[in-house]
């Protein structure tokens, strides 16, 4: 393989700055709960359903807890007081507690043990439905075929989950790995997740549980008539994101966008929130073996590709410490970054590729996730096929894992079905025809691929040095990554952080944080 | 009656190889599957665009129950270039120091804002207008000593935009709107005007609107002084915005807002 020089020592050094970003971090998150957690915890309980108007049995419960200021003692704590009140089931309790009388205050009624007691079963039996999906998903891949590095990944995005079905079969035709149905636009700003299968959607279709079944329908007909094992993707980020986590788990999806800090960038969430729901997302990742595809690949459409490249790097550092401080395993962490530069600049495709194999070296077990051109296209069809072929190359060239592939009619409109077609086709003839061309050269020693390589490196260990010194709430607020400014408090959803009380309660964290083998005692 | 009407017809048809032969390559797909009825298929559509003796060059199976066509044909159609009346948006390509040569005549910063409003969390459009980096080695509005340049980012509400607006006491408000999934950009853009209009402040504003699918003809329909699609550059929106607020102080019909 074609690598480049990496300097271990200042890979190393870049690793413990990292973890020392995250470790400041989750002394906060380890303190805090957020509604949007106990929401996951009420579902992963079995709490299901909605009003007449659409609000989830979630929302109700979680807001009448939030509306006392009781939520800092967790959900699970008045659901466990409830059942061990003679309540007959955790669906019963949360309709009383949402629809009934006033929420009595912690402290009163059984006790402590009583309530424990109580939520044993619910939490085995939410572990055993995150286990059971996570062995069916293992058993089916183990079935059929998974696709060959780089697994070809495309997006449907009708609007209409049942159109947006045919769409992924008819893109697993075409020799798509893997396929990611966008969500609706502005979903990740919505405080609750909608309930049912949906039709209508700008932008993208909602991420519903109903609609996670369609679509794993939809892909698990395609294995079986084809014998391919087609993965499913969609998004755990916005204000929901360990909401959907659940959900995504337990109706086996296999990959999920999730980042630490994207919501906190690019969708103006609050930081204290975000981080908070990251972690209690991920843990639910790490026990289902979904892989996480990160947003690096953001920072370039805002930001200088150029310029900012070592930015993505740092930020891939961050985005592992958390991850790891979550229990992901390096084999899930789909880490991402992007082909954004200038096309017409000289020797760009050199530097893509310096960033691609730098990337690939240090991120060794990682499904590194990559990217496709979407800042530079115009609605030249042809020429942007061209600037898609020269992204394929570098892909197979530095073997990335996952590739979101690059489509003609970026920037004109959702992709059509033959859109898609074509780029599987053409990365499909890219991939074959040069499957090997990374093992058979090797880079001229100091030449520009070695020496942006180097360069990134050392520009990323820089601002890791800065972060670390500043915290990453403040270097945030400065604007290191994507040119983007946040503040603490700043953002959306900031008003569902709520410090944990010293009885709070969450056994169903306690056993995702005791690791893989965790089992509610 | 506008001029064009006196001019001498001026038809256009399409190019290819030589003068007149109309050549113009269409790619579709049709719900069936591959094979000489197919290609039949896809000739007679061909044909049915106006295209002579078209070549079905490519025919490809996309999903289990589709098929992909490239044709090449004649165009049997010209259109009447003489006879079409457009206002071209930056007739007048002016150089980034003219432009800052008429801010600087006009006495004050001219205030922008930029956002993409509604759902839209796209904010390539508007970065590449409003942020100092700009696009394609074309400095933003940001960039401009004359223009005192604010971009709200993603996903602002038109109530929000208006507040905002006032507060900064813009002179133009710039709207981008990159999804546009069953017309919601029309929808949301024409709803900014409306709210713009029951506030009572339209005539104080220069309001642009920007996006792939916009150009200058639709945005003045939707009630915006004027639209730029693909292919827009900083510059030329400073262009369009320098040139009308050059005739706005000169007949100030504006209150000092905010």
């Amino acid at each position: 393989m074609a690598l480049v020089p990496v300097d271990a020592t200042r890979v190393a050094r870049c690793r413990e700055l990292a973890a020392a970003v995250a470790s400041d971090v989750q002394t906060f998150i380890d303190g805090h709960t957020t509604v949007g957690v106990e929401r996951t915890v009420a579902r992963a309980y079995g709490v299901e359903g909605a009003d007449p108007e659409g609000t989830p049995l979630a929302n109700t419960l979680v807001d009448r807890i939030h509306g006392r200021g009781f939520t800092g003692h967790g959900v699970a704590y008045f659901l466990g007081r409830a059942l061990a009140g003679g309540e007959a089931s955790v669906q019963e309790a949360a309709e009383s507690l949402a629809y009934g009388g006033e929420i009595a205050p912690p402290g009163q009624g059984p006790s402590g043990d009583a309530i424990l007691a109580a939520l044993r079963a619910p939490t085995a039996a939410a572990l055993a439905r995150i286990d059971s999906a996570r062995g069916a998903r293992d058993a089916n891949i183990a079935k059929h075929k998974l696709g060959p590095d780089p697994q070809k990944y495309v997006i449907v995005a009708t609007g209409n989950i049942y159109d947006d079905a045919t769409q992924a079969k008819a893109a697993a035709f075409a020799g798509a790995d893997i396929v990611a149905v966008i969500r609706a636009t502005a979903q990740s700003l919505l405080d609750f997740v909608p309930e049912g299968p949906t039709t209508e959607g700008y932008g993208g279709t909602f991420a519903t549980q109903d609609n996670f079944k369609v679509i794993r329908k939809a892909l698990d007909e395609i294995a079986e008539e084809t014998g391919r094992y087609v993965r499913q993707t969609n998004y755990s980020s916005g204000l929901c994101m360990s909401e959907i986590a659940w959900m995504a788990a337990v109706e086996r999806l296999d990959m999920l966008l999730n980042d630490a800090m994207y919501g906190i960038l690019f969708r103006d969430i609050n930081m204290r929130r975000t981080f908070v729901d990251q972690y209690f997302s991920r843990r639910i990742i790490a026990r289902s073996g979904i892989i996480i595809n990160t947003g690096e690949d953001n920072y370039l459409t805002t930001a200088d590709a150029v310029e900012s490249a070592y930015t993505v790097l740092a930020s891939q550092f961050i985005n592992e410490a958390f991850a790891l401080r979550a229990g992901l395993k390096e084999e899930q962490m789909g880490l991402g970054h992007a082909y954004e530069i200038d096309p017409w600049k000289e020797d760009s495709f050199l530097l893509e590729v310096a960033q691609a194999q730098l990337v690939r070296q240090i991120f060794d077990r990682h499904p590194i996730k990559w990217m496709p051109p979407t800042k530079f296209k115009t609605g030249d069809i042809f020429h942007s096929h061209v600037h898609d072929a020269m992204f394929n190359l570098a892909g197979v060239l530095t073997n990335q894992s996952i590739e979101l592939l690059g489509m003609f009619s970026e920037q004109i409109h959702t992709p059509l079905l033959m859109d898609r077609y074509l780029s599987i086709k053409s990365a499909k003839y890219i991939f074959g025809t040069a499957r090997h061309l990374g093992d058979e050269i090797q880079w001229k020693p100091g030449g520009i691929v070695e020496t942006r390589a180097k360069e990134t490196l050392d520009r990323a260990y820089d601002l890791l040095v800065e972060v670390e010194r500043e915290s990453i709430w403040d270097a945030i607020a400065r604007g290191a990554f994507a040119d983007v400014k946040r503040t603490r408090t700043g953002g959306k959803g900031h008003a569902g952080v709520v410090p944990r009380a010293a009885e709070y309660l969450n056994p169903l964290l306690d056993v995702l944080e005791a690791g893989p083998s965790g089992t509610a005692s | 009656m506008s001029s064009a009407d006196k001019r001498e017809p001026q038809l256009l048809r399409a190019y290819g190889d030589r003068e007149g032969d109309g050549m113009v390559q269409m790619s579709f797909t049709l719900k069936t599957l591959p094979g000489d009825r197919a290609r039949e298929a896809a000739k007679r559509f061909a044909e049915a665009h106006g295209l002579k003796d078209p070549l079905v060059t490519a025919m490809e199976q996309v999903s289990q129950e589709h098929t992909y066509f490239v044709a090449y044909g004649h165009s049997v159609h010209a259109v009447d270039i003489a006879a079409i009346d457009v206002e071209e948006l930056g007739s007048q390509p002016l150089s980034r120091d003219e432009i800052e040569a008429m801010l600087k005549k006009l006495g004050r910063k001219v205030v922008v804002v930029g956002a993409c409003t509604g759902s839209d969390a796209h904010t390539v459009g508007i970065d590449a207008i409003v942020n100092y980096k700009g696009y394609d080695g074309d400095k933003g509005l940001e960039s401009y000593k004359g223009f005192d340049a604010h971009n709200l980012g993603a996903q602002v509400e038109n109530v929000e935009l208006c507040a905002r607006a006032r507060a900064l006491g813009a002179d133009a408000i710039l709207v981008s709107q990159i999804i546009t999934q069953r017309n919601c950009h029309k929808e949301n853009a024409a709803a900014l005007v409306e709210m713009i209009n029951q506030q009572g402040w339209r005539a104080e504003v220069l309001l642009l609107l920007g996006g792939p699918r916009i150009d200058n003809k639709l945005a003045r329909e939707l009630g915006f002084d004027a639209g730029f699609g693909p292919g827009t550059l900083p510059k030329h929106v400073a262009a369009f915005v320098v040139e009308k607020m050059e005739v706005r102080l000169d007949a100030p019909v504006r209150k000092k807002i905010g």
